[in-house]
């Protein structure tokens, strides 16, 4: 829709095209970035009782732009035995790849990037170029500590994929679709229709089905945890091991970059949770904008409940962070490949059996 | 010249490009990830032609799992990265009989072949029917495939255990 708009404004494909892909990062990553940040140290410090930032604005809430600021100054470090051009290329890759993710999530029913009919699975796609720029960003650094945090966070993503995928296929397998606007759309009405309470078709299938949609939730919660690099998996920057891991060498805006690209990812996962389980940009208890009959407001409540859900789940990977501490490597993949996958398989033939009946 | 010829030479030039540099850098962690680019590049091609599914797969199969596998055999590999490859030419003859008979066949091939051609139109989504083919008319190969790679994995991993 924002599309068509844009191609009237302008009269050319080629301009609406890159506004539209465009409108995500001005938009909205890069504020919820700031946000994020800012959020996060509140949480960590509320958490271990103290109050965080508090000088620049009201309860600190500017600490994030005067922070941009500061590292936006930073002389820009590349060591002697760096490898250059992989070096400045990884920041871009990383964010590259976790940027591509958002052209398939729909913002509201009036914004998705590219309403691919592949949706899910691109994002499951494009998460490689990650894997690879994090991998790029650890061997161009030319330090072991950079290096083995890549290794561990290539080996955990690509470990950690394999439980979503299965949730996600169990998703597919009851809805028909990888889209994830017609996800969205499919859980319309009120929140008894998402995903995790048994979708939208009422029947007995409907409440068999929900203990197994909170078990799939649960599972891909904590692999999307894993594949964000957060705690309790956060080894790739064990900062009492690693120093910070593949971004150790880095400094100013690549470092700003990795760290946008981060916390890119941690809404974007939590985008897919939202709009697989959590019924996507649909309001939980009906639209204002049907009830007063002004049919434009619909689109910016669904924005709201979109942003409000994922930021929902945003704010919990912070709550895990604070709270629990960190797995071993063994223990890590202990519990993805004797626990988490498993499970999953299990799950995935028991909603399939009962989505038979 | 429209938009579509114009992103098609764009990908084309990627992926030929990055083909090049592949074979004649000297660094193999270089030549790895200008793979990348290569894969990348004919993923946009496989769009392009409106094979969408196949243009995912590539990048999920190709990028997500070949080339992160070959990244890690290189950068675990011990001294592989400092390794100097030659990239010179040895035996230019047998090389050039070899290459000139290659680009032979594949330029007959080119020319000789009755090329399908369709009007160009608004390509829609092949996700559904390319389903409904594999569990219908190409279960059997598809299951079979599915076996193939569970014994691989079964293989890998009881190597790995010893």
């Amino acid at each position: 829709m924002t599309y068509d708009f844009f191609y009237k404004l302008f009269g050319s494909q080629v301009v609406a095209a890159i506004i539209q892909g465009l409108l995500p990062l001005f938009v909205f990553i890069l504020p919820f970035a700031v946000f994020a940040v800012w959020l996060e140290r509140k949480v960590s410090a509320h958490m271990q009782d103290r109050l965080g930032p508090m000088r620049v604005g009201w309860h600190g809430w500017l600490q994030t732009i005067a922070d941009i600021l500061k590292l936006l100054q930073k002389e820009d470090i590349i060591a002697s035995e760096n490898d250059k051009p992989l070096f400045n290329i990884a920041p871009l890759l990383v964010f590259i790849g976790s940027y591509a993710a958002f052209a398939a999530i729909p913002f509201s029913s009036a914004f998705i990037g590219s309403n691919l009919d592949l949706g899910v699975f691109f994002i499951v796609a494009v998460s490689g170029l990650v894997v690879a720029g994090i991998l790029m960003a650890g061997w161009a650094s030319n330090n072991k500590y950079s290096l083995l945090g890549a290794m561990r966070s290539a080996a955990q993503i690509i470990s950690y994929e394999i439980p979503t995928i299965l949730v996600i296929v169990t998703i597919v397998m009851v809805t028909g679709t990888l889209n994830l606007n017609t996800l969205s759309e499919m859980q319309t009405g009120h929140f008894w229709n998402w995903m995790i309470l048994g979708g939208p078709t009422l029947g007995v299938a409907k409440f068999l089905m929900i203990p197994f949609m909170i078990i799939g939730f649960v599972i891909i919660y904590i692999s999307s945890l894993a594949e964000v690099n957060r705690t309790p998996f956060d080894i790739p920057e064990a900062e009492s091991e690693l120093v910070s891991g593949y971004h150790t060498e880095y400094s100013g805006m690549k470092f700003a970059m990795f760290f946008l690209a981060e916390y890119a990812n941690m809404f974007a996962v939590s985008a897919v949770v939202a709009a697989l389980f959590f019924g996507g940009y649909q309001s939980p208890i009906g639209y204002l904008g049907n009830l007063i009959g002004i049919k434009w407001l619909i689109p910016i409540e669904q924005l709201f409940w979109f942003t409000a859900k994922g930021l929902f789940f945003v704010f919990v990977q912070m709550w895990l962070r604070w709270t629990l501490p960190r797995l071993r490597v063994d223990q890590l993949m202990a519990a993805c490949w004797k626990y988490l996958i498993p499970i999953a398989f299990v799950n995935l033939i028991i909603i399939g059996l009962i989505t038979l009946m | 010249m429209t938009i579509y010829d114009l992103i098609f030479y764009l990908f084309a030039a990627i992926t030929v490009i990055s083909a090049f540099f592949v074979v004649t850098t000297r660094n193999i962690v270089y030549s790895a990830y200008y793979l990348l680019f290569t894969f990348f590049g004919v993923a946009g091609i496989y769009v392009l032609l409106g094979a969408d599914f196949i243009a995912v797969v590539q990048l999920v199969v190709y990028v997500g799992g070949i080339l992160i596998l070959l990244l890690f055999g290189v950068m675990l590999t011990n001294r592989i990265t400092n390794v100097q490859i030659k990239t010179g030419t040895i035996k230019i003859a047998p090389a050039a009989i070899g290459v000139a008979l290659f680009a032979g066949i594949l330029g007959a091939a080119l020319l000789k072949t009755n090329w399908k051609t369709i009007n160009s139109e608004i390509p829609i989504s092949t996700t559904h029917t390319l389903g409904l083919l594999l569990i219908q008319q190409y279960a059997v190969v598809f299951e079979l495939l599915g076996i193939l790679l569970l014994i691989a994995l079964i293989g890998a991993a009881s190597m790995a255990r010893k």
